[in-house]
């Protein structure tokens, strides 16, 4: 650990190596866009801040990996999810998730050449997203008003009427990270670079 | 007109001398104009040289015929109001003309009481209070911000706008001088851990807006910041706390920042997958494309200016490129036969909005204004045509090909792209 911090902090020096040769290069004005440097004479640590303990962590530390890595407990079936489905969800999404008005949830249209729609079917790498997702944000109006069961509940119901998992299938904490997404593997990382290429 | 001056008086002359006077009821006769001729200058309501001005008051306004406006559309709780370019000079954008995109509506959020959580693998996880943040040594840079979605509305091969501002087109563009703490320091304070490589920020809005972002450049030049020219940041543009990557998307750079967990990979939010990522033609989508790349758009002339004469007119507008220094912006004035440099406004820094401009002697028949902007390392602003080719005409974010504005012989100014494609 302490060796890490050691290259983080020979990184740092590296550059300000840098900015002291775009000074050179171009005069006065390369001062401004110096990579930030501590002033001469910073401490290795201030000691601004207090430290948080496990409880203060897991009140915020709510997001879901893509390994299932922060879901909690509870579970939840496609027909419960209906139910939380029609209560929550269709005055935005619409009675089955594809009439709108807010995004279109619901279609698994193939992807040979291009993306048919950028439904949950369609265009969502990772079911352990939705978790992840509609914790924070969903009911628009009311977000965070859903138990861990709910949430289940209707992620099994939206990747049911997607054709993604079957009609008896239970999400929680299991069974939702291996969900298989559809357009799993249509996702890259960047590839553009520096330079004239045009990507 | 030329000919018109010296002891005869021009029609235009007369007609706009005339009607100043006759309404303040001091000529009688064509003749009592005559002798007036063109020196009488225009009519305040009240003269200010006659009357004391107004006191001295705690915040300054707009003077009255200056009402630039952000175009804010449907009141809903995602949403976006565009920086209005067109009355815009030099490259700062007034904090409250900054353009706004949020997902959940602005919060309200009292400094006093906002905090931020740095966890995950560190040495020490902390919380920050603002008055922690605002201790540690502070930098201040301008930087543009710009929504990977603007431009979006001159792609698609059907449907080219030709009535379109630039407002409407580019204004989810803006430039702030941002004052904050380089992340970097923060994240030495609390010790990244062997291993680490990526961290999740986390608003603290109503859609908890969430993007995983490397440790890279969180360690490079990243900021925590909480002043926007010269005051405390806007809460459309994330009071008290917003995380700053100089050059990357607006959407990367969480607002009302109060969570950053340090991690080992990417936590793949709804906004780094199923938005935010370029779908390619072949049945792939781009993922975590931060880089804005080189970009220019003429903020004049644009629509729905009409030039009233010809002669000459100085074309102007910025440039900018997430990939550091913009080095050359060229403009053609006529539809892209010929290209010619502009002049760069000096300040040019990197991540930053640079001001063109290049002087124009329009002869009145009617032609195609276009700018493109080259960045320090080598990249061109593309032609429309050359990023369908690369991209799809499909793709939904980073829209940075060059931008066209036809102007008619009449002087009317419309969008032009659709008529080079």
């Amino acid at each position: 650990m302490r060796r890490a911090l050691t290259t983080l902090c020979a990184l740092a020096l590296v550059g300000c190596g840098r900015a002291t040769g775009d000074e050179e290069s171009s005069g006065g004005l390369a001062a401004v866009d110096a990579p930030y440097a501590l002033p001469g004479g910073a401490p290795s640590r201030f000691g601004f801040g207090t430290e948080a303990n496990e409880a203060r962590i897991a009140l915020w530390d709510t997001d879901v990996k893509p390994d299932g890595e922060g879901l909690p407990r509870g579970s939840g079936t496609v027909a419960e999810g209906e139910v939380v489905f029609r209560t929550y969800c269709i005055a935005c999404h619409g009675p089955t998730g594809t009439e709108g008005p807010n995004d279109v949830l619901v279609g698994s249209e193939p992807w040979d050449v291009w993306p048919g729609s950028v439904t949950v079917g369609g265009y969502w790498p990772y079911a352990t997203t939705l978790y992840d997702y509609i914790s924070r944000a969903m009911p628009q109006l009311t977000p965070g008003i859903l138990t861990a069961d709910q949430t289940y509940a209707v992620i099994a119901y939206i990747l049911n009427r997607n054709g993604v998992v079957p009609a008896d299938a239970r999400m929680n904490a299991e069974t939702l990270p291996a969900v298989r997404m559809p357009a799993r593997d249509r996702f890259v990382s960047d590839d553009r670079v520096d330079g004239s290429e045009i990507r | 007109m030329t000919e018109e001056r010296g002891s005869r008086i021009s029609r235009r002359t007369w007609i706009t001398t005339a009607s100043g006077v006759v309404a303040a009821g001091l000529i009688k006769t064509q003749a009592d104009a005559l002798r007036l001729d063109a020196q009488v200058p225009p009519l305040q309501s009240t003269d200010p040289t006659k009357v004391p001005g107004r006191f001295t008051s705690e915040v300054g306004r707009r003077a009255a015929g200056e009402q630039p406006r952000r175009s804010a559309r449907a009141q809903a709780l995602s949403s976006a109001s565009q920086t209005p370019l067109q009355d815009l000079m030099g490259i700062v954008t007034p904090a409250d003309l900054h353009f706004e995109r949020h997902h959940a509506g602005i919060p309200e959020i009292a400094k006093q009481s906002h905090e931020l959580l740095v966890h995950g693998m560190v040495e020490r996880p902390m919380v920050f209070r603002m008055a922690d943040i605002e201790r540690y040594p502070r930098v201040s840079r301008l930087y543009f911000i710009e929504c990977s979605g603007n431009g979006g509305s001159a792609y698609a091969r059907d449907g080219m706008p030709t009535e379109i501002t630039v407002q409407t087109l580019d204004g989810l563009l803006s430039t702030s001088e941002w004052t904050g703490v380089p992340l970097s320091t923060i994240l030495r304070e609390v010790g990244v851990r062997s291993g680490a490589s990526w961290l999740l920020a986390e608003g603290s809005d109503a859609a908890m807006m969430s993007r995983s972002i490397p440790l890279d450049k969180a360690m490079d030049d990243a900021l925590l910041a909480f002043g926007q020219n010269g005051e405390a940041i806007r809460p459309e543009q994330g009071y008290p706390l917003r995380l700053m990557l100089p050059g990357w998307e607006g959407n990367a750079q969480v607002k009302w920042l109060r969570r950053i967990e340090v991690t080992d990979r990417p936590t793949m939010t709804r906004e780094e997958t199923s938005k935010y990522t370029d779908p390619l033609e072949g049945g792939t989508a781009r993922q975590f494309s931060f880089v804005m790349d080189a970009k220019s758009t003429i903020t004049f002339p644009t629509y729905p200016y009409v030039l009233p004469d010809r002669g000459w007119w100085e074309i102007t507008g910025l440039a900018w490129t997430g990939r550091g220094r913009i080095t050359r912006v060229e403009v053609s004035t006529d539809g892209g036969a010929s290209w010619v440099d502009a002049e760069l406004q000096q300040p040019v820094l990197p991540k930053c909005t640079v001001r063109f401009r290049h002087l124009w002697e329009w002869n009145g028949r009617e032609t195609i204004l276009l700018s493109r902007a080259t960045d320090e390392t080598g990249y061109v602003q593309p032609t429309v045509q050359q990023l369908w080719e690369a991209r799809g005409d499909r793709t939904r974010y980073h829209f940075n090909h060059q931008r066209a504005w036809k102007v008619a012989s009449d002087g009317a100014v419309t969008f032009g792209l659709g008529d080079l494609v």
